[in-house]
């Protein structure tokens, strides 16, 4: 029976003792192991929680250099066209240039030719004129003799120079 | 909640044991009854040396004014420690123990209880200190379990600085050595499976207390369990501290919202109140703290004594025959290194236990109103 009943002895010292190693434990062991405890989850809780941010960040980097990659690519193809456009208008607008330049020249060429035809047949007809006038001349010289001859002569003459 | 299963679990071995034991030794005797006529070995003569089982048990079980290590015949090896007496005609005494040499002699006044002190008072105990004029004293001495609670709490000092120190230099992201990585998981478990549970938000506060009360029970628990060791947890003086303790944290950080639900728990008719107020008072303030100190001392006294019980056995068939004593050594051997192996689980799982229990207590004080599920009738 006597064990059911505290010693005031044992129960003293315990008190003192337990209670004197609670707080020198508290202070020098609980305090610094729970806070490593703590702060160990914490750093591995922030590492993993930064590495899906990297992981995230990750992904959305890559979506967006694919989002630029396939800007990139459209820009080309719109610049490329857009170059195939100029081109094309560019050889459109020097053909159509040569074209009115050769016309043009063309144009002017008969132009040319024209004034020249008729230059030279205004020539012609001034020198057709003077030979006539030397035909005539001669005519005239030799009809002394033969002068109804040489009137049907000068005659068939008038009317060949007339029907050129 | 409050009856643990482990007093009759402990019981029920006994009790199985008993009886095999009795049958295995009826056995034995049976057998060997020859030889023992054959020597014409009388029992009666034995008598007289016959060990004392009962003295043999609690004299392990109880505190003691010196460590005994072991006896041969009249010499015993034995530690003295100091004995402190106050007394308040005579005032304070402070000696060794080895002054009553062994209880055989008084010093300054005071003599060790012996036999026939019991037979004249049988209120008194072996091996307590009694004063030789009836005058009233109080014994202060730094026994056999103040010692062992001292060594227990020098290892522990050492190996949890030790390890916050290892803490504190290795920085926090290096794999913990040695015995740092041993405490981590039983910190860690403490942490996750005692204190988050039934503390909520506020558990850092009290994490101090409850690894200390685990780290204290287990330690001693199986300090007790060494041959010669004290038995210190199972000692009804250091689980009333203990529990005292935790009723002062627990009373200290109770709210108006504990103790409006125990005086006056809303939504119950009023005659049933005044049964269940009572009730409520009872169980909260008297019935769980002592729950929790009973507990751990009657399951530690049990194991020592189932242990001690079972040696005993050897000696007392021993005393009958030499043979059926050796019979039942080799059973009890088996036996008492089962129960070690069982003591020492049950070393780790009543320190868990006690402060499972007071962190549950503790956490439905401090339990605040927002908290509509609560645990507090049983």
């Amino acid at each position: 029976m006597d064990l059911l009943l505290p010693e005031l002895g044992l129960f003293f010292w315990t008190a003192l003792a337990f209670l004197i190693a609670f707080f020198l434990l508290k202070k020098f062991a609980w305090k610094p192991i729970l806070t490593a405890l703590h702060d160990r989850e914490k750093s591995i809780a922030d590492s993993i929680s930064s590495a899906e941010k990297m992981k995230a960040e990750m992904s959305n980097m890559k979506s967006e250099n694919e989002m630029l990659l396939n800007q990139a690519r459209e820009e080309r193809t719109l610049m490329l066209r857009e170059a195939k456009d100029t081109k094309d208008k560019m050889i459109n607008e020097a053909k159509e240039q040569a074209k009115e330049e050769a016309s043009k020249i063309i144009a002017e060429a008969r132009e040319q030719i024209e004034q020249q035809k008729n230059a030279a047949l205004i020539d012609v007809k001034n020198k057709m004129g003077s030979l006539v006038i030397e035909v005539a001349e001669k005519v005239i010289r030799k009809e002394l003799s033969n002068k109804a001859e040489h009137e049907n002569y000068i005659k068939t003459l008038a009317n060949e120079i007339k029907m050129n | 909640m409050i009856f643990t299963p482990k007093i009759p679990v402990k019981a029920l071995l006994t009790l199985l044991f008993v009886i095999f034991g009795f049958a295995f030794s009826g056995f034995a005797q049976e057998t060997e009854n020859h030889p023992v006529t054959a020597e014409g070995r009388d029992p009666h003569a034995e008598g007289e040396k016959k060990l004392n089982v009962k003295e043999v048990i609690f004299g392990h079980i109880r505190d003691a004014h010196d460590w005994h290590l072991f006896s041969v015949g009249d010499f015993h090896a034995s530690l003295p420690l100091p004995v402190i007496l106050y007394s308040p005609t005579n005032g304070l005494s402070v000696f060794m123990s080895s002054k009553f040499h062994h209880g055989h002699e008084p010093y300054n006044g005071y003599k060790m209880v012996d036999e026939h002190d019991i037979a004249a008072d049988p209120t008194l105990v072996k091996g307590k200190i009694m004063s030789l004029d009836g005058s009233k004293f109080y014994d202060f001495s730094i026994t056999k379990n103040v010692v062992s609670m001292l060594i227990s709490l020098l290892l522990l000092w050492f190996l949890l600085t030790g390890s916050a120190k290892k803490y504190k230099n290795n920085g926090i992201n290096k794999a913990p050595t040695g015995w740092q990585n041993a405490l981590e998981p039983v910190i860690g478990f403490v942490q996750d499976n005692v204190a988050k549970p039934y503390l909520g938000k506020q558990y850092l506060k009290y994490m101090p207390l409850l690894l200390t009360f685990f780290f204290f029970i287990w330690i001693n628990n199986l300090l007790g369990l060494l041959p010669g060791g004290a038995n210190l947890t199972g000692n009804i003086a250091v689980t009333l501290l203990l529990t005292l303790v935790f009723f002062v944290v627990m009373l200290a950080n109770s709210t108006k919202y504990f103790w409006g639900h125990m005086l006056n728990p809303p939504g119950i008719p009023m005659g049933i109140k005044f049964i269940l107020v009572p009730i409520e008072i009872l169980s909260n303030l008297l019935i769980k703290p002592a729950a929790l100190a009973i507990r751990l001392f009657a399951n530690i006294f049990a194991g020592h004594t189932i242990i001690l019980s079972l040696m005993c056995m050897i000696f007392i068939f021993g005393a009958m025959s030499k043979v059926a004593g050796f019979g039942v050594s080799l059973f009890s051997v088996a036996f008492s290194v089962f129960m070690f192996f069982l003591e020492l689980l049950v070393a780790a799982i009543q320190a868990f236990i006690f402060t499972n229990l007071a962190a549950v207590f503790i956490g439905q004080a401090i339990e605040e109103h927002h908290h509509e599920e609560h645990g507090a009738h049983h």
